[in-house]
């Protein structure tokens, strides 16, 4: 797994704090204003030899060798150099730089499947097993970043995430966040993770989707098919109510929408009627993930009040699958490692866990499965691993139920 | 805080409209259904406590009934919405008017089959073909339905004798929709004998499907629909390759009609449809209209008799669907859609109201615009009783006209004695034309309605299957509903039971 941040020396101030790391050649036939651009001088490149390149005002100029000491000589650029991970940053990525603690922060990643954007940490919920606990917080100057930030993502991008904290807190600016992302890329698809709690207000759900972004789908958690469990969950008396009628007004305008069950103790109990009740209430949505655990934030100490092992959940989760591929709806399991499921999900299992937060674990070495297999949350110490993990030897059956 | 924080307070519930049945092999339990199409199946003692409000929210039964919509507490405002949903998802069909359009461009006919339901003229009697004019009122007619959604289909005789007019009309369909934007869907209702090269590129070009029948074996399909020659079967069958070669695989479908002689064979019947690499067969018995009442003494026979080919046949078709062979009865597969999806078929023989009229309409080569299919074989034997009026009239004259308002009157199940409190009627149709020919009223008597009683069977059966929920049945039937091979849907290694061998 490779860290969103490393430490790094900075000589002088970069122009602009959120900069966009190009090549040389990319910068030629790119739009970015060099303001803009942390040029990439791996001492390839013919910058010292080039008066009217070193001329140029750059955002600034990263040295990843560090082996151009004489960088640091030239007169008003800033250097960015010798990042002490290797990797961390590479071109085509946008970068914050922090001049003053010497570090750089990877906003987004180019090749990267896993990039997205934080943009709040404020939040109407308070989940029991919430991996980020929300922070109350002014999002004012981060909206303005993420703006820029969006304006400086590659344009040919195949899939960006926007997360929180809750981002349907943002109200307009989340309105102005996605018009941004559709106007910069109306290609890519956005996964905005969202408790849909304020669809529930017909205008907003109105508003938010006439931005029409054609690739926009909300991700929308639902605990269960009873008030109870969900507002317990969600520790929010009438979120269920709320994330009940939001989903209704998104469909009614026609948004897509994927559903996301997090397996844990409230919500294994009453799985295969939730799945009923999805396939009968719910069936516009596109898709629908039932979800592991993630040991972060509060799951850590709620864990004994949350924890289940995936084998407890067999059968109910293999029930609620065939209720959803009765009816021809589309259903995953996330975060849930293959050799602890039975044989019959596997085929149901994706490969979830964001790159920067994925490991594996000394099981794995043998395992056949491995390189399609989730792994393992890198936040997931011992204690937090399912039982009877191991390695799983490759049988003729097992492929074919894989692939087929 | 604690979950009992989240818990409910009042236990006070209302109970939402449900009718419900005891069926027969589940002694001890009733099951419940709404007007959304949900079920529950309640032991005798729950289902009293349900029915005197005595159920408490703590219990699972109490949950279970709220998010099936059977009861409203003080959270059902989160709930409401989506009932009022699923039941306008339900009944939309309605406001869509009627979206199967069938023209019967010819009454020639090659054949002379046992149950024909419409009176046959030879091969050059151009007499019997659909006119220009009347071919061109049609199409206004079919244009002033309101639907989004129009499937045409060209029924006979023999449509494929009158290519020509099929050809005119889709032209000037296609022609008239470049301004409609309709999405429209084609069939021919045919024998595929003798079908041409050039016939099946103009199919290919206008993406139409072709709809045949296989009655099964070749001496029952041959004895079955007669034509000289003797060689029905063979020609159908040279007909359905050719078309899938031009076609695709999946433009051709088939249905078989079951007189006395298949009752012995489901089996056979079948093993044929395997053979010719079919994924669905559609067992349909045998209908009381036309000139089928006049030999039903020779070629029908009691509900009772169908219902054991029926049971004979879906155990077959289990046993080979298990073994990897994919094949699905297409009617027991539109009854579990009724069932466990929200959505309706679209089939029209199970519609309320009555899909007659407001789901399809018929134009008869004369002319004269019938309610239904069935409508127009009984006016072959001098019964007008559906007929709307004449292709010359608007659609809102014929939509409006007394046989319409009789057949509507007449055809909403909930309204009508024997079918307003069946558990079963969500599921169901009133099919008024089917009692008419029947029982000679629209209305119909239930308690003696075949119709009735082989709905009973069928909807009887599939409640006791999905109450075993996984048995070697129910999985296969579910598998219809997926249109998945069960070995791919139900994973490929694990709980295949002994059958699958």
């Amino acid at each position: 797994m490779l860290p969103l941040q490393s430490r790094v020396t900075v000589y002088g101030t970069p122009r602009e704090p959120v900069l966009k790391v190009l090549t040389l050649n990319e910068f030629l036939i790119n739009r970015v204003e060099p303001r803009d651009c942390a040029l990439w001088f791996d001492g390839s490149e013919a910058l010292s030899a080039s008066r009217a390149l070193q001329d140029v005002s750059w955002g600034a100029i990263i040295d990843p060798k560090s082996g151009g000491s004489s960088l640091q000589l030239v007169s008003d650029q800033c250097v960015v150099s010798a990042p002490r991970v290797e990797g961390v940053i590479g071109p085509g990525d946008v970068i914050r730089v922090n001049e003053r603690s010497h570090l750089v922060s990877v906003i987004y990643r180019r090749g990267s499947r896993n990039n997205s954007l934080l943009v709040t940490e404020r939040c109407n919920s308070y989940c029991v097993m919430c991996s980020q606990p929300p922070i109350e917080r002014d999002d004012g100057a981060r909206v303005a970043e993420l703006l820029r930030v969006i304006s400086l993502i590659d344009s040919d991008e195949g899939v960006l995430g926007i997360t929180g904290g809750e981002p349907t807190l943002l109200g307009d600016d989340l309105i102005r966040i996605l018009s941004a992302a559709k106007a910069a890329l109306p290609a890519t698809r956005l996964h905005v993770l969202t408790n849909g709690r304020r669809f529930s207000e017909t205008t907003f759900a109105r508003q938010v989707a006439a931005v029409a972004h054609p690739g926009l789908q909300w991700a929308i958690p639902l605990y269960s098919d009873s008030p109870e469990v969900h507002d317990y969950v969600v520790q929010r008396h009438g979120a269920f109510a709320e994330t009940l009628a939001g989903l209704m007004n998104l469909a009614r305008y026609g948004q897509q929408i994927e559903l996301r069950v997090v397996l844990q103790q409230a919500t294994v109990r009453r799985l295969r009627q939730l799945a009923h009740f999805i396939a009968r209430n719910l069936s516009f949505v596109d898709h629908v993930a039932w979800m592991g655990l993630e040991p972060m934030g509060f799951a850590r100490p709620n864990w004994h009040e949350i924890w289940i092992e995936p084998e407890d959940y067999a059968d109910p989760l293999a029930d609620a699958i065939a209720r959803l591929t009765d009816v021809r709806m589309a259903t995953s399991i996330y975060n849930v490692p293959l050799c602890v499921l039975s044989e019959r999900l596997r085929p149901f299992a994706a490969q979830s866990i964001s790159d920067w937060k994925n490991s594996y674990v000394p099981e794995c070495a043998g395992c056949a499965l491995r390189n399609q297999c989730c792994g393992f949350f890198s936040s997931a110490t011992r204690k937090y691993l399912p039982r009877n993990i191991r390695p799983i030897a490759l049988e003729r059956n097992v492929a074919g139920a894989l692939h087929g | 805080m604690p979950a009992k924080e989240f818990e409910a307070r009042n236990p006070r519930y209302e109970l939402m409209p449900f009718r419900f049945a005891r069926i027969p092999g589940l002694p001890g339990e009733i099951v419940v259904v709404n007007e959304v199409r949900e079920f529950h199946f309640l032991a005798e003692s729950d289902f009293r406590r349900f029915c005197d409000h005595a159920l408490s929210p703590h219990e699972e039964i109490f949950r279970d009934l709220r998010a099936k919509h059977f009861l409203l507490d003080e959270h059902a405002g989160s709930y409401w919405p989506y009932a009022v949903s699923q039941y306008r998802t339900r009944k939309g069909f309605i406001t869509d008017g009627p979206a199967l359009h069938i023209l019967v461009v010819t009454l020639r006919c090659h054949h002379s089959c046992l149950y024909c339901q419409v009176s046959r003229q030879t091969t050059d009697m151009t007499a019997f073909d659909m006119s220009d004019e009347t071919a061109a009122q049609a199409i206004d007619r079919i244009f002033e339905s309101p639907g989004p959604d129009l499937k045409v289909e060209f029924q006979g005789g023999e449509p494929l004798l009158a290519f020509d007019r099929i050809r005119a009309i889709v032209d000037k369909i296609e022609q008239r929709n470049v301004s409609e934007g309709r999405q429209i869907e084609y069939v021919i209702a045919t024998t595929l004998n003798d079908i041409t090269a050039e016939q099946l590129e103009f199919c290919r070009a206008h993406r139409i499907n072709l709809s045949t029948s296989i009655d099964g074996p070749e001496p029952l399909h041959n004895r079955n629909r007669a034509r000289r020659g003797r060689d029905s079967f063979r020609r159908t069958v040279d007909g359905i390759y050719a078309a899938r070669a031009v076609l695709g695989h999946d433009a051709v479908s088939a249905l078989t009609t079951i007189t006395r002689e298949s009752l012995k064979e489901p089996e056979a019947i079948i093993d044929t449809y395997v053979a010719l690499g079919f994924s669905s067969i559609f067992l349909r018995p045998l209908s009381p209209y036309g000139f089928a009442r006049l030999t039903r003494d020779r070629i029908g026979y009691p509900v009772e008799e169908f219902m054991a080919f029926y049971h004979r046949a879906i155990r077959h078709l289990v046993k080979l669907n298990w073994s990897g062979t994919y094949l699905e009865e297409t009617y027991t597969t539109f009854l579990l859609q009724h069932i466990l999806t929200p959505f309706p078929t679209g089939y029209v023989d199970l519609r309320s109201p009555t899909g007659a009229a407001l789901g399809a309409l018929v134009y008869n080569y004369n002319g004269d615009v019938y309610a239904s299919d069935e409508g127009r074989m009984l006016a072959e034997v001098g019964d007008h009783a559906f007929r709307l009026g004449r292709v010359t009239q608007t659609y809102g004259e014929l939509i409006r006209s007394p046989q319409a308002r009789a057949l509507l009157e007449a055809g909403v199940a909930e309204s009508l004695p024997g079918c307003c409190d069946c558990a079963f009627l969500p599921y169901c149709g009133a099919d008024p034309v089917f009692h008419y020919a029947e029982q000679g009223a629209l209305r119909g008597h239930r308690a003696k309605s075949p119709f009735c009683r082989k709905q009973m069977m069928l909807f009887q059966f599939l409640f006791r299957e999905l109450r075993s929920q996984d048995s070697e049945t129910m999985r296969v039937l579910s598998s219809w509903l997926a249109r998945r091979p069960i070995r791919v849907h139900q994973g490929a290694v694990s709980g295949s039971p002994a059958l699958a061998g």
